[in-house]
């Protein structure tokens, strides 16, 4: 049911009194399991692309479907039903809840999910040590470098195996060998688990992990291909 | 239900560990919601102790919680609308263990004189041994001693009328009155107390001799004016008083005290409005602190709340855990003002001397001695209040943190 597919999207924004075109007529289908990398300078829609197919914000028109369901048309409640069972996603920073460990932040969604207790802290602790931050499940988001919080929130994002990944400039804050460690977890999740990936970025080492490069300016696609 | 306690347990970690977050702004919250209950239960200790004190006095004048009487005596206190004494099955009433104290007792107009003045008064004739329980009386005896049987041959005056007699202890008086068939009847009595009363006006024509005596006096042999009635407690008399009514001859009226003295019954139902109404009004004053500490705490965690969102907790989740960290504060607090209240009145109930302020007070009733009244009821009803409106006006706060836009929220700084 992971494939998306969004059809003649567009999204403005009103800036006092100048129209921002944020998305223009965007057609993009992903298929189950790849990963693709969203470029384009900055402003140039990725953001408010991924937004939108993660139905944290609606499209003025057009339609973003997920297999059956047509995401732009969900409620509030069913949306965040949605995203809590079948997307993680990880932005460019201050993802994870301070008052929380490492530990609690990667069980949180299984908690709203409704997992028991033991279940979650196992696939808690087995996730932290698949991204290499065992030992540092009890320390808090002020504990932890930049990079081992990006981990943390890569963990929580593909803990309970969602359909799909969003994860917007996720190294954006990161030197380059973290960046290079968490696109190293990444491609290795997408293949180990099949999990889809797109990611937003502006950074060249990152795209050089895509399957597939999509390319956007002023909030439409000019190139999209393999490689 | 597992869902929810799994939800529950989550909301409540993150509600306490918000809410040390700031440390500064929770203490000084608590200390505003600990100081807010503290003066709600202890002034209204203070009020319900005054109020009690003013309630028992009343009725000890009335006196009794339940009277009974001849349908046109409160209308009409003469001789010639008295009872025969209790007898079979309301006299086995009366005399069941839940009846703390009960007694006859005669109450007719008389004239009192000694050798230079004479007064109008109001004759009573008491059963001795049970006055203490009905009217308190014999306790307030400054002077001399109470009547010691029914046939006591002495009276018991106000040290007011004493004073407007002109006579003291020891003297003689001429009481006056008349017996049924509208004869004079008078006899001397020896004055062998003298009472002060907190409420002076009484002093002047409440004149207390023996029930046996009066009847004698006033040729009523086994009659008396009316059949008084205490129970355990003048809050609760409902279930006494329905099992009396029951066996009360249809030809007797019987009323409870708060039928009698619409006064008083208007004293004590008032008293829980008083009491809802200081409470409500010092919640307010908190409402504000409270409303202004979760807009603060919502404010300073908007990026937090847009991540949640993202995450895929319901807008309904997060208004719950907004709400426990309210409640979380509110309960705090509560403990913190409830044991202070505890702290502070048990000590005091033992009575507190307000006669530099009491001058005053008298004249509604009150004593100089202020017994603070620290009830579960009350206690209950401004932790209720507390509770409820502390909810209720967290609702907002955290309906509006709820339904954050969370692309927006997200980019908050
Ligand atoms: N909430 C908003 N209000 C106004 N303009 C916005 C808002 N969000 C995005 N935009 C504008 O929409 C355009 C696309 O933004 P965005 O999707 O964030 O680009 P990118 O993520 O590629 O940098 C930009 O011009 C940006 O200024
Ligand atoms: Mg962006």
């Amino acid at each position: 049911m992971s494939a998306i597919h969004c059809h003649q999207l567009c999204k403005t924004f009103r800036q006092g009194d100048e129209i921002i075109t944020g998305l223009d007529h965007v057609d993009i289908s992903i298929e189950e399991g790849e990963f693709v990398c969203l470029s384009g300078p900055s402003g140039s829609g990725k953001t408010t692309l991924l937004n939108a197919i993660g139905g944290l914000d609606t499209p003025d028109s057009g339609e973003i479907r997920m297999g059956d369901i047509r995401i732009d048309q969900l409620e509030r409640g069913p949306l965040a039903d949605m995203r809590l069972h079948h997307i993680g996603f990880v932005f460019q920073a201050y993802n994870l809840i301070p008052v929380l460990t490492a530990q609690e932040n990667v069980e949180f969604v299984m908690q709203v999910q409704g997992i028991p207790a033991a279940e979650r802290s196992r696939k808690a602790r087995d996730i932290l040590r698949e991204v290499g931050l065992e030992g540092m499940e009890d320390r808090r988001p002020a504990q932890l470098s930049g990079g081992q919080q990006q981990r943390v929130a890569v963990a929580r994002a593909i803990v309970s195996h969602p359909d799909l990944v969003l994860a917007d400039e996720p190294t954006a804050n990161l030197d380059s060998v973290a960046s290079t460690h968490l696109m190293g977890l990444f491609s290795e999740l997408n293949e180990n688990h099949k999990i889809t990936f797109v990611i937003a970025t502006h950074d060249k080492r990152v795209m050089s992990y895509a399957r597939r490069l999509i390319k956007m300016q002023d909030g439409k696609i000019i190139s999209d291909e393999a490689q | 239900m597992q869902g929810f306690r799994l939800h529950f347990v989550m909301l409540l970690r993150l509600s306490w560990r918000n809410l040390w977050r700031n440390h500064r702004r929770t203490y000084i919250m608590l200390g505003a919601i600990s100081v807010g209950v503290w003066a709600m239960i202890f002034m209204t200790a203070l009020m319900r102790g005054m109020v009690d004190d003013m309630l028992n006095q009343g009725i000890h004048n009335l006196p009794g919680h339940i009277q009974i009487q001849h349908p046109a005596f409160l209308d009409d206190p003469s001789v010639v609308n008295s009872i025969a004494e209790p007898e079979g099955e309301l006299l086995a009433a009366l005399n069941q263990p839940g009846v703390k104290r009960w007694a006859t007792r005669i109450k007719v107009p008389a004239v009192i004189a000694s050798e230079r003045e004479s007064r109008g008064i109001n004759l009573l004739g008491v059963e001795a041994e049970a006055e203490a329980d009905i009217t308190g009386l014999p306790a307030q005896v400054s002077e001399g001693r109470f009547l010691e049987s029914n046939q006591d041959q002495g009276v018991v005056i106000g040290a007011k009328l004493a004073q407007r007699l002109e006579t003291r202890l020891g003297k003689r008086v001429v009481v006056m009155s008349q017996d049924p068939d509208n004869n004079i009847s008078e006899r001397g009595f020896r004055v062998v107390g003298i009472y002060r009363a907190e409420m002076p006006g009484l002093e002047e024509y409440n004149v207390y001799a023996a029930r046996d005596t009066l009847q004698k006096l006033l040729r009523i042999e086994g009659r008396v004016s009316q059949i008084v009635i205490v129970d355990q407690d003048y809050r609760d008399i409902e279930s006494l008083y329905r099992r009396i009514e029951k066996v009360t001859p249809s030809t007797l009226e019987i009323k409870p005290w708060y039928e009698i003295d619409n006064y008083l019954a208007a004293m004590f139902n008032m008293m829980d409005g008083f009491v809802l109404v200081w409470v409500i009004i010092i919640f307010l004053a908190l409402s504000f602190g409270l409303v202004n500490t979760l807009v603060m705490a919502v404010f300073e965690r908007v990026r937090e709340i847009g991540l949640i969102q993202a995450l895929g907790m319901r807008p309904r989740l997060i208004v719950y855990q907004i709400l426990l960290e309210s409640l979380l504060l509110l309960l705090i607090g509560l403990a913190i003002g409830n044991g202070l209240a505890i702290i502070t009145v048990k000590p005091l109930e033992s009575g507190l001397d307000i006669s530099m302020v009491a001058e005053g007070m008298a004249m509604m009733g009150a004593s100089s001695m202020l017994y603070p009244n620290l009830t579960l009821h009350d206690m209950l009803l401004a932790n209720s209040v507390v509770i409820i409106l502390g909810i209720l006006t967290s609702i907002l706060p955290a309906w509006r943190a709820a339904h954050l836009d969370p692309v927006r929220a997200l980019n908050s700084t």
